[in-house]
């Protein structure tokens, strides 16, 4: 019991990281390179326009649809190897 | 065969398919009829999730709000999409682990409050009807347009059709609906989309064609644009935004609004595992994009087509925009389209002055005026609605007459769907949560279900009330059910995992604090309930605290949220340890079962 407890602690500290990490890419990708760093981005063309607006429109939706999975699988890894799956 | 006929048979047609699979998939117990039994596979469940969350407003609006707004607009896309992200990480795995049927269920027993429970059901019984007034409404709008009739016949037609399927089917019944639907709905929106990429840009697939060079003019597709839209006196399509603060807030509101609406959460308690909940939001995210995806290129090609339409100079090499600027099309030799168009009064022409011509320019910009003068023009002569875009592009294309009774089809079942999955989110709460939970707990299963069912023909009336008087603030009325998701439910959703020491005390007042701010400051601008001429203050952006628009507020009442529930609940007692427990136990997935109902 006692060892059930300090392995779910653990478990739920790599899972509170592994948050941490891809909504800094989240926020990176859409309030950063299509929002707030539009500016800087602004030399980097692409298909007529700049890439900040590629991000707004293009790429920050791609980003978010590899970061759910990328993180449904990260997760679905962490459940075996902490024996806290189904 | 003639096009009404046509638009008969594609929507009668898919009505026929979705009543039997309503039929075929009748909800036999409670749990079918709330949570589909907790056996449906994550693709699936994602393909449902994706009909349920595109309503009338992505399938018709958004395209038209990208093309006028631009860059501007693209606050939509985002918001719209990255609320999944929020939801796969921080809510749906572990609601799921939880394993009740509705979110103020969880709410109840997180915070051991029927106060906390039934604040929890006012809040989404408010975002949720004033979400389903819309779609009751544009739905009205898409059979008025397609099968000819009076838009509040429309209107009764679509609340009968909710009614069937939604009534006797249950959320099984709305589950396998809904893959129809959604694969009626995504065919619908691409083909156009297709068809006009290879037009303009030769290639097929819209969102590479957005980014591909325009072959009739040689340049890239969004420069022309830009091109063309300044030389109309507007500004620039890829235009930059001064208001950066509301921009990002608007956004955040929109994504956490997401996260916080209980017809998309209740989606995630019909998958079987834990792991499945995770997976099914990146799918439902998937299927999400290949319509948000297609959206720019349909909103800036439709955007072109229509201005080199009025200015045919316009569509190839310029080499000076005034030259091209002269000759618009005479408005005896208007295409088609306009002429259907004009029947519906959603395209307005007037001949200002009276040359015959149709002048279509930005007339409120004072830096155009000159130009304006000098070709003797005297305003603005075509009036364009922006929702007709979608509905419009196969004619503006010289599409087949199937396409457009395809598209009919399309933007009717994403009206239906979407209010089908808020109407079961609503009668969830007031038979299980308000009668079972807290009026009559010995009620029984067969009680409960005829409760439900009462109450969500109750909820259809209501709305087809409201749909048939709306008070006229459409817009308004989907940014306060986003803004009142995103201000009460959410932050109370993620504390109640994320903190075992958020008591009962905090949880009850952030979520007041939250709802409340966020509705004052909206009356504040839009006037009381909505009321013209209540308002406080005009609704204009220097009267805005810090630029922060009525619509952006959402994001600050759950920042007010949060800090006030986190205040009380620090002053007040640790919730008890049983509490405690259940808070650590939600955090893994072993040892969840099936959703219950106890």
């Amino acid at each position: 019991m006692a060892d059930d407890k300090i392995n779910a602690a653990e478990y739920w500290k790599a899972n509170v990281r592994l948050i941490t990490g891809c909504m800094i890419v989240w926020a990176f990708v859409s309030y950063g390179c299509a929002m707030l760093f539009r500016p800087l981005l602004s030399g980097i063309p692409i298909g007529g326009t700049d890439l900040g607006f590629w991000f707004a429109q293009q790429g920050s939706i791609l980003t978010f649809i590899g970061l759910i999975f990328f993180y449904a699988w990260k997760m679905n890894k962490l459940d075996q190897k902490f024996g806290l799956g189904e | 065969m003639s096009q009404f006929a046509i638009n008969l048979l594609f929507v009668g047609g898919s009505f026929a398919l979705y009543i039997g699979i309503a039929i075929w998939a009748r909800a036999g117990s409670t749990k079918d009829f709330y949570v589909a039994g907790g056996g449906v596979h994550p693709v699936t469940n994602g393909m449902a999730t994706a009909a349920d969350w595109m309503s009338a407003a992505s399938f018709i609006s958004m395209a038209g709000l990208l093309a006028s707004g631009g860059y501007a607009n693209s606050t939509f896309l985002m918001g719209w999409t990255g609320g999944y992200v929020i939801l796969a990480m921080l809510l749906a795995p572990y609601l799921r682990k939880f394993g009740k049927f509705t979110v103020p269920d969880f709410i109840g027993d997180r915070f051991y409050s029927k106060t906390a429970r039934v604040v929890a059901v006012i809040c989404l019984i408010v975002a949720s009807v004033t979400y389903v007034i819309g779609q009751m409404t544009g739905a009205g709008v898409a059979f008025s347009r397609f099968l000819e009739v009076p838009s509040s016949t429309g209107i009764w037609i679509a609340a009968g059709i909710v009614f069937l399927y939604a009534v006797f089917g249950g959320m099984k019944g709305i589950t396998y609906t809904q893959v129809a639907q959604y694969i009626v709905l995504i065919i619908a929106y691409t083909i156009p989309a297709v068809f006009i990429a290879m037009q303009l840009t030769g290639n097929p697939i819209p969102m590479f064609g957005m980014f591909s060079t325009h072959t009739e003019s040689g340049v890239p597709l969004l420069a022309k644009l830009d091109e063309v839209v300044t030389a109309l006196g507007f500004r620039d399509y890829t235009a930059d935004v001064d208001n950066k603060l509301n921009m990002v807030l608007f956004t955040l509101s929109l994504m956490i609004g997401t996260a916080g609406l209980p017809h998309v959460i209740i989606r995630f308690f019909t998958v079987p595992k834990v792991a499945d909940a995770r997976w099914s939001a990146g799918w439902a995210l998937v299927f999400i994009a290949l319509l948000y995806l297609t959206a720019p290129a349909v909103g800036s090609m439709a955007r072109l087509n229509l201005a080199t339409t009025i200015f045919p100079e316009m569509a190839g090499q310029v080499e000076d925009y005034q030259e091209a600027l002269a000759n618009p099309i005479l408005y005896e030799e208007r295409p088609d389209w306009i002429r259907t168009w004009e029947d519906t009064g959603l395209i307005t022409f007037t001949d200002h002055n009276n040359d015959g011509r149709i002048q279509m320019y930005n007339d409120a910009n004072p830096g155009f005026q000159p130009i304006a003068s000098e070709l003797g023009w005297e305003g603005n002569e075509l009036t364009v609605n922006n929702d007709i875009l979608v509905l419009a592009n196969p004619e503006i294309a010289n599409l087949p007459g199937w396409v457009i009774g395809l598209i009919a089809a399309g933007g009717i079942a994403a009206a239906l769907s979407t209010a089908a999955g808020l109407l079961l989110a609503i009668s969830s709460a007031i038979s299980h949560d308000l009668i079972k939970n807290t009026i009559n707990p010995s009620i029984s299963e067969k009680g409960e279900m005829l409760a439900a069912r009462i109450s969500m023909a109750g909820a259809i009336l209501l709305a087809t009330y409201l749909g048939l008087n709306p008070p006229g603030f459409a817009a308004q009325v989907v940014a306060l059910a986003f803004g009142i998701a995103a201000a009460s439910l959410f932050p109370v959703l993620m504390m109640g995992i994320f903190s075992t020491r958020m008591n009962s005390k905090g949880a009850i007042c952030g979520m007041l604090a939250g709802l409340l701010s966020t509705l004052l400051y909206i009356f504040t601008y839009l006037g009381w309930f909505f009321i013209p001429g209540t308002n406080m203050l005009a609704n204009v952006e220097s009267n805005w605290l810090f630029g922060i628009s009525p619509l952006s507020f959402g994001a600050v009442g759950a920042m007010i949220n949060f800090a006030v529930a986190y205040a009380v609940s620090s002053a007040t007692e640790e919730p008890p340890q049983e509490i405690q427990e259940l808070v650590e136990s939600v955090r893994y997935p072993k040892g969840a079962g099936a959703a219950t109902g106890h």
